[in-house]
């Protein structure tokens, strides 16, 4: 490994700098620009020809040609450890928080901090000397909140090592020696609770990948029901603005039925990451009775900051999901935009002089994103346990144009679409998500057929909607009018949503099994109506009731009662 | 840094030249003197020796002979108290008769804030306007453009809420306006007294393009410097779409590859880093940016209005002479509006609903359908509704303007018909008047 190799600046373009380099340099090394006091971090994304392109995670101002770059001899890379949780970090993994101890209101370039705090862990060990272990194996635990963390071997490590010495159980500090190891060459290597992991390499060590088979409650309707996602299984958002994406995520965030929670907020608003930061502390997990918070990472790069760190940000934060799925541990990465990530990809690339393709996108945009998404799974570890990274990521096409380079190439590798709709978030309809283009490859919490029958008397109803525009409802025949009234309804009561509601806002997988069990009578039922305002006046009523029903708690008094509202409104009217 | 001065110029594309120099830092300003006088122009792109500058003035009359001279500085504009009632352009230079202001220099497209350290806004701003105040509130810290196509009054409504809004310093950033535009800004501030707290840069259409892509970052600083010693600066930016427009000129001719309709890739970014200048710091001040951005052939979708839409808290649609009910929208409303008045959030839901309603029967009136009583009482509501709320010369404080809302409502309906609450009711209904 080439240790402390130095370099020149060369040329600044934007956020690229070129670098000569004198001993050898690897790519995605990380490299320090010396400018007057501060030093700032920079990457190298290509090599030509002695010179060494560089992208710069801060501002490049008062860079000068011949200054001094430090090589690290180490790709990007993060600490991963207990104390990961709970924290805030920038795309390099800089604690927000602390940094504002230090530098006040502004994020001041070249100030990097240590990642994970400097405390003491009650450690346990769980193997003891003269045990072999190998990369990704883990000698102890300590606990962080309610998790058990697992100490972990190295992911890099190579071949077999035997324990020489492991420490004792009892507290100790997170950067000392707590175990050391040695292989058959005599090497020997001492471990303490954190290990470093380079970002752009996915994470293996387990044993085998297996199927997502498991839907991931949301406790969204429209979304366990009709268009569910899969524990280790991938899915994205797209949609124009205003369509409430990042609302979309912001609830799955906090009830997603997961272990731990990754919310990547990659060049949004610092706003809407100020929301989470507010709220979740004093938002209550009803799955483990402590605070939200305490299950949760929040990686944020927001739109001001510097775009090359936007770029390695969704790496970061899948780095730490992949981590603590190694653990057992069911993982959601929520990363907000993909669009942006891709844009700084784009910026780069112009940087390089590379040839363009769609929409200036690189050529290696695809593979990218699909490299991105691929690093989900559900795995089973070699002790056994099952750990999953679900992805999901909203895509921000421009124009809302899902007929784009980003949302195209995400098709291609998720496993479910949920595409919002500006008609439906204009009328109000939300979720927006638009259950006639949206698509799931996953099965969700309840039997396929009996969705697909849902799904039928939609697209019917849709197709006669369009037809009415054009022949009015004076040319729609009663029967159409009535299947019409059924979608319609599906939509009003199932897969709209009043996440404000405190009731409506999430609903339980036995809940939804219950809702949809009558909503499919419904649809089934031949009703005797007797015209087009007759069969429009009881679809209102029956509408209204399962409205109020949905908006009675299971423990309320009312709910039985209610529910019972609903099924006398239909069962009367059946021929 | 030595101040050494280059008198061989390489090359001059555009508003970019090239001169071959050492030791020449990233962003730096230096000044050019041609035949036609002294100006700035500031590093873009080193490479080697090559040093590439845009000059402010534009390249147009440099000389391959002309003299430039790196200052080893940045761009920075001065900042202090004495800044109020004075108009700069782009470069920073005095518009106005005053004197040229060199103390207390502040760098300019500084770092962003640190998303830890900010606060969620809670704060009001009124302006007076009903179709803001009461329908889509503007918050304190908040970022949000003006939507709308040329011809428009945009800038009539942006002088309206800078004589009105109620913030200690104004700051007014101009881009591309026609001079005409610009004297109405300052003679309708100074006629209003507003002056005295408001600042200008502006860059009129005749002006180089390059000092056009300043104007956002002088403004924003000289606001956040503001902000920091605690006042509530409100930025007036008009029209963002000419800065997007000059950012396209400089990234073609710097030779950049287009992303989309001639843009550069980094539009989203560099609009951004502008807009996201807006904050509220603990302890002191904060910056609202309110933009006007029109839209090109009156389309959405066009980058320009759809990157903005992406960056900013919601957005004001004017057409027609008024701020749009549907489709505007403050994304911050909703923090504010529950501390002002009981029946502000429901009066508005219910007004709007109605005022749809409306739509569907002036729609149903069009294609020649027979009028219901419902539908007449939905037509005179919509009148008096476009009469008394929308039309821009309304001028009444929230409050009234809640009360007007009540008496319109009122007048056209039965307590019964307008889906409002009955407490409510119980307690607004207007009472003489039925």
């Amino acid at each position: 490994m080439a240790t402390s190799a130095i370099g020149h600046v060369t040329g600044v373009n934007g956020n690229m700098v070129n670098v000569r380099f004198t001993d050898s340099v690897i790519k995605n090394e990380v490299g320090y620009i010396r400018v007057g006091d501060i030093r700032l971090k920079s990457e190298i994304i290509r090599i030509t020809d002695g010179i060494a392109s560089m992208q710069v995670y801060e501002m490049t101002g008062g860079i000068k040609v011949g200054d001094e770059v430090e090589f690290t001899g180490e790709m990007l890379s993060v600490e991963l450890g207990p104390g990961l949780l709970t924290q805030v970090f920038d795309g390099l993994q800089n604690p927000l928080p602390d940094l504002a101890e230090k530098c006040g209101f502004f994020l001041d370039r070249g100030v990097y901090l240590t990642p994970l705090p400097d405390r003491e862990w009650e450690f346990t060990p769980v193997k003891k000397v003269g045990d072999t272990v190998i990369a990704g194996d883990y000698f102890g635990t300590v606990p962080e909140g309610i998790f058990t963390h697992r100490i972990t071997v190295p992911f890099s490590l190579q071949g077999e090592w035997r324990i020489k010495s492991i420490a004792e159980k009892g507290m100790h500090h997170s950067r000392s020696t707590i175990c050391t190891i040695e292989n058959g060459k005599g090497e020997t290597k001492d471990l303490s609770m954190i290990i470093t992991q380079p970002v752009k390499v996915a994470v293996k060590s387990y044993e085998e990948r297996v199927m997502p088979d498991e839907p991931m409650v949301t406790k969204i309707r429209i979304i366990d029901t009709f268009l569910p996602v899969a524990k280790g299984g991938t899915y994205c958002i797209p949609g124009p603005f205003g369509a409430g994406k990042t609302v979309l995520q912001h609830l799955t965030s906090r009830n997603a039925d997961v272990d731990i929670v990754i919310i990547a907020a990659c060049g949004e608003r610092a706003g809407e990451v100020v929301e989470i930061l507010k709220e979740f502390p004093e938002l209550i997990d009803p799955k483990t009775g402590r605070s939200l918070m305490e299950r949760t990472i929040i990686i944020c790069n927001t739109s001001s900051m510097p775009v090359a760190a936007r770029e390695a940000s969704v790496y970061t934060a899948v780095t730490m999901a992949e981590y603590y799925r190694n653990m057992g541990l069911d993982v959601l990465l929520l990363a907000d935009s993909t669009s942006r990530w891709a844009q700084a990809m784009r910026e780069m690339s112009g940087r390089l002089e590379e040839i363009p393709g769609d929409e200036a996108f690189p050529a290696y945009l695809e593979s990218r994103i699909a490299e991105f998404y691929e690093r989900a799974g559900k795995v089973r570890m070699r002790d056994g346990s099952i750990g999953s990274v679900t992805i999901g990521g909203t895509v921000s096409p421009a124009g809302g144009n899902f007929e784009e380079p980003v949302t195209q190439a995400t098709l291609k590798v998720v496993g479910a679409f949920h595409g919002l709709s500006r008609e439906r978030s204009d009328a109000r309809k939300y979720p927006a998500i638009d259950p006639m283009d949206s698509w799931s490859k996953y099965s969700g919490i309840i039997d396929h057929g009996e969705v697909d029958e849902a799904y039928g008397y939609l697209r019917r109803s849709n197709e006669i909607a369009q037809m009415m525009k054009v022949v009015g409802e004076e040319g729609t025949s009663l029967d159409d009018y009535i299947v019409y009234q059924k979608g319609e309804f599906l939509d009003a009561v199932y897969l709209q949503q009043n996440s404000f509601d405190p009731v409506d806002a999430t609903v339980s997988v036995e809940r939804q099994r219950r809702s949809f069990a009558i909503l499919l009578a419904i649809l089934r039922a031949d009703f005797a109506l007797s015209d087009k305002r007759d069969a429009r006046t009881f679809f209102n009523e029956l509408r209204q009731r399962f409205l109020d029903w949905n908006g009675t708690a299971e423990s309320d008094e009312a709910f039985a009662e209610r529910e019972k509202a609903v099924i006398d409104c239909y069962k009367g009217r059946i021929r | 840094m030595i101040e050494k001065v280059y008198t061989k110029i390489d090359s001059i594309v555009g508003n970019v030249i090239t001169v071959r120099a050492e030791g020449v830092r990233n962003n730096d300003l230096a000044e050019i003197t041609t035949a036609s006088g002294t100006g700035y122009a500031n590093v873009i792109k080193l490479d080697g020796d090559k040093v590439s500058l845009q000059v402010f003035k534009g390249g147009q009359g440099v000389s391959t002979g002309d003299s430039v001279r790196f200052l080893g500085v940045p761009m920075r504009v001065s900042y202090s108290d004495n800044l109020l009632g004075r108009v700069f352009d782009g470069a920073g230079k005095p518009r106005d008769n005053g004197p040229e202001l060199t103390d207390n220099m502040v760098e300019i497209g500084g770092p962003s804030v640190n998303p830890s350290k900010r606060i969620l806004p809670n704060k009001m701003i009124r302006t007076g306007i009903p179709m803001i105040d009461v329908f889509n509130t503007l918050v304190e810290s908040q970022k949000l453009p003006i939507f709308s196509v040329s011809g428009e009054p945009y800038n009539e409504l942006l002088a309206r809420i800078a004589m009105q809004a109620e913030v200690d310093v104004i700051v007014l950033g101009g881009m591309g306006l026609k001079y005409d535009d610009y004297l109405f800004f300052r003679n309708t501030l100074e006629k209003s007294g507003a002056m005295s707290r408001t600042i200008m840069f502006i860059h009129t259409a005749s002006d180089p393009t390059v000092e056009c892509t300043l104007v956002p970052d002088m403004a924003l600083s000289v606001a956040e410097h503001f902000a920091l010693d605690g006042k509530k600066v409100l930025v007036l930016l008009t029209d963002m779409t000419n800065f997007c427009d000059a950012l396209k000129e400089t990234a073609i001719t710097m030779e950049q590859v287009p992303s989309n309709r001639g843009y550069p890739g980094d539009l989203y970014s560099s609009l951004a880093s502008r807009y996201e200048k807006a904050v509220s710091f603990v302890g002191a001040g904060s910056v609202t940016i309110l933009g006007v951005t029109t839209m090109p052939g009156d389309d959405v979708t066009h980058p320009i209005p759809d990157n903005t839409g992406y960056i900013t808290e919601g957005q004001y649609y004017l057409r027609h002479g008024h701020i749009e009910p549907f489709g505007s929208l403050s994304r911050l409303k909703q923090n504010v509006n529950k501390d002002t008045r009981s029946d502000h959030r429901a009066l508005m839901d219910g007004m709007i609903k109605l005022y749809s309603a409306c739509k569907d029967s002036q729609e149903k009136r069009s294609m020649g359908f027979t009028m219901s009583d419902w539908d007449e009482k939905l037509l005179k509501y919509g009148k008096l509704f476009e009469e008394r709320m929308m039309d821009l010369s309304v001028n009444i404080p929230l409050e009234e303007a809640l009360d007007e809302g009540w008496r319109i409502l009122a007048e056209c309906f039965e307590p019964s018909e307008t889906g409002l609450r009955s407490d409510l009711i119980a307690q607004y209904w207007p009472v003489k008047e039925r």
